[in-house]
């Protein structure tokens, strides 16, 4: 007993390790990945001097931001001020806790799962979690007692009210589908095969999965507007716009606390791809049938399963991360009453209307 | 007045432009030539009426220049320093002739000004130095750029 224990324990110690180091080689990557890309979009080339394309350049930065003086300025509050950076990036850790990167897996007769805590109340775990990013925000905001970084809390606060509400009405919508808040099923449901488009039946040939962007497009596209709105990103930067409120709420931080603040922004954004990749993607399905091409027996054949798995979720999370970067230097920054009326003119009856469609096909069992 | 232009559905619904913005800066990713100039290894070639680094024409090895003191007067900066003198064949030339390039604009009066083609400006735009350097008349002379 006690040693199955501490071997449970040491597990969960591994995964959270392995967990944690993906997290924070996001941000590195990401400020790369962001970088050159919007370089080449704008027909520049970007950072491309330090290590192989640049890569190094990150390493570069982070340690310009380490040796960095980090004063403290004299008007701040200043207990506040030190602790919103740690507040806006602790619950964008927390929230991987419960993300499935990949199925279970029988190891002498005991179930090893690639998430570190299979909550059965996934979903509204990493909602509550991710909510709590916005504190940092406005903490940052006021404690740094100026106008500028004040009025990009506000914004911020505002924001996040107006689009956490389309954000978890346009999740009902898959829960309802799904019938489950439990991330793990919702993911075991869109393996099975997609059979109609709301009254009609699909022939038996097409064999499509049922991923959640079919079940719920419209679903999906208010998560994915809201998920932008939610993680600061253009065009709904307001709590930063740099043209009209300098840098908002990170106005009066420097050197490592900034960059905490940044650090924050990419890990939400990595939090966001991996939600909308497992809610809206079929998580960590997808290569499977690479399985069958390959002549692999027993556990060999169960690992590799695992590794398609993790690919196949890595791809997906890469891919919509991209997306973060490519609508950022895509579209421009909305109004600021543009973006309330987005949201709650346009987005919260949607998704209202989302729910109700969603109600119809699971009552005449189309989904 | 205001005059707000008709959108059609399709663009108020914005979903569609939206993706097709996302076509333009991909196909700008992917195809567009990028302008960058990779500057240690690439340069940028500049007119040859480029106004930068001023020179100091010589014949023979002995300066052009006759100490007549039009470019000082002309110069708007008043940052070229000449003091005349005399040589053995008594003809008048600077004895010492330096140039103030940090109060330098750049302007090229004193090129035009010039009876004796004898202060000219280079194309050379790099100058920075590590050390302090005097743009005195040895100098000068030997900056000519792609003259
Ligand atoms: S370029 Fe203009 S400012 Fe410079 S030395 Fe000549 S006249 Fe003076
Ligand atoms: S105008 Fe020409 S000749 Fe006269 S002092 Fe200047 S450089 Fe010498």
């Amino acid at each position: 007993m006690l040693e199955s224990m501490s071997l449970f324990h040491l597990l969960t110690f591994l995964k959270f390790a392995v967990i944690l180091v993906i997290i924070l080689s996001v941000a590195p990557v990401m400020a790369w990945v962001e970088r050159r890309g919007s370089a080449l979009m704008q027909n520049r080339l970007g950072p491309n001097r330090i290590g192989p394309l640049g890569l190094f350049q990150s390493i570069c930065d982070a340690i310009k931001f380490l040796f960095k003086e980090d004063p403290i300025p004299g008007h701040v509050s200043k207990f506040y001020y030190a602790l919103a950076p740690v507040v806006s990036l602790v619950p964008a850790f927390m929230t991987f806790a419960v993300v499935p990167f990949a199925s279970t897996i029988e190891v002498d007769g005991r179930v090893l799962g690639f998430q570190l805590a299979d909550l059965n109340v996934g979903l509204l775990y990493v909602f509550s979690v991710a909510s709590l990013g916005v504190y940092g925000i406005i903490m940052g905001g006021w404690s740094s007692n100026n106008k500028f970084a004040l009025l990009g809390g506000l914004r911020s606060s505002s924001q996040m009210i107006s689009y956490e509400l389309s954000l978890g009405l346009s999740v009902i919508g898959i829960i309802m589908a799904f019938s489950s808040v439990h991330l793990g099923e919702i993911v075991q449901g869109q393996a099975e095969v997609f059979r109609q488009i709301g009254p009609f039946v699909l022939p038996e040939w097409l064999q499509v999965p049922k991923w959640g962007i079919l079940v719920q497009p419209l679903g999906f596209i208010i998560f994915i507007t809201a998920a932008f709105a939610e993680t600061n990103r253009l065009p709904f930067d307001l709590p930063e716009g740099e043209s009209e409120i300098v840098a908002g709420y990170h106005l009066e931080y420097g050197a490592m606390k900034f960059s905490m603040f940044m650090m924050a922004e990419y890990i939400n954004m990595f939090v966001a791809s991996s939600l909308i990749a497992t809610l809206y993607f079929g998580g960590y399905h997808g290569l499977h049938w690479v399985l069958n091409l390959v002549p692999l027996e027993g556990m060999s054949r169960e690992w590799m399963r695992i590794a398609l798995e993790l690919g196949a979720f890595f791809l997906k999370v890469a891919f919509f991360m991209w997306f973060f970067v490519w609508v950022r230097w895509t579209l421009p920054r909305f109004r600021y009453d543009q973006v309330m009326e987005l949201g709650w003119k346009v987005m919260l009856p949607i998704s209202l209307a989302n729910i109700f469609l969603t109600a119809f096909a699971v009552y005449y069992g189309w989904i | 007045m205001l005059v707000k232009a008709k959108k059609s559905f399709l663009q108020r619904f914005y979903l569609v432009e939206v993706i097709k913005g996302l076509g333009i800066t991909m196909r700008n990713m992917l195809f567009a030539p990028k302008v960058t100039i990779q500057y240690p290894e690439e340069r940028r070639k500049y007119s040859e009426r480029f106004r930068g680094m001023h020179y100091v024409k010589a014949t023979n090895g002995v300066e052009n220049c006759t100490a007549c003191m039009l470019c000082p007067t002309v110069c708007p900066a008043e940052c070229i320093h000449i003091v005349a003198g005399e040589r053995p064949d008594k003809e008048k030339y600077p004895v010492q002739f330096e140039i103030d390039v940090l109060r330098c604009c750049f302007c090229g009066m004193c090129e035009e000004a010039c009876p004796k083609d004898a202060i000219k400006l280079s194309t050379i735009y790099e100058m920075s130095q590590v050390t302090r350097q005097v743009y005195d008349k040895d100098y000068l002379a030997e900056q000519r750029g792609n003259k």
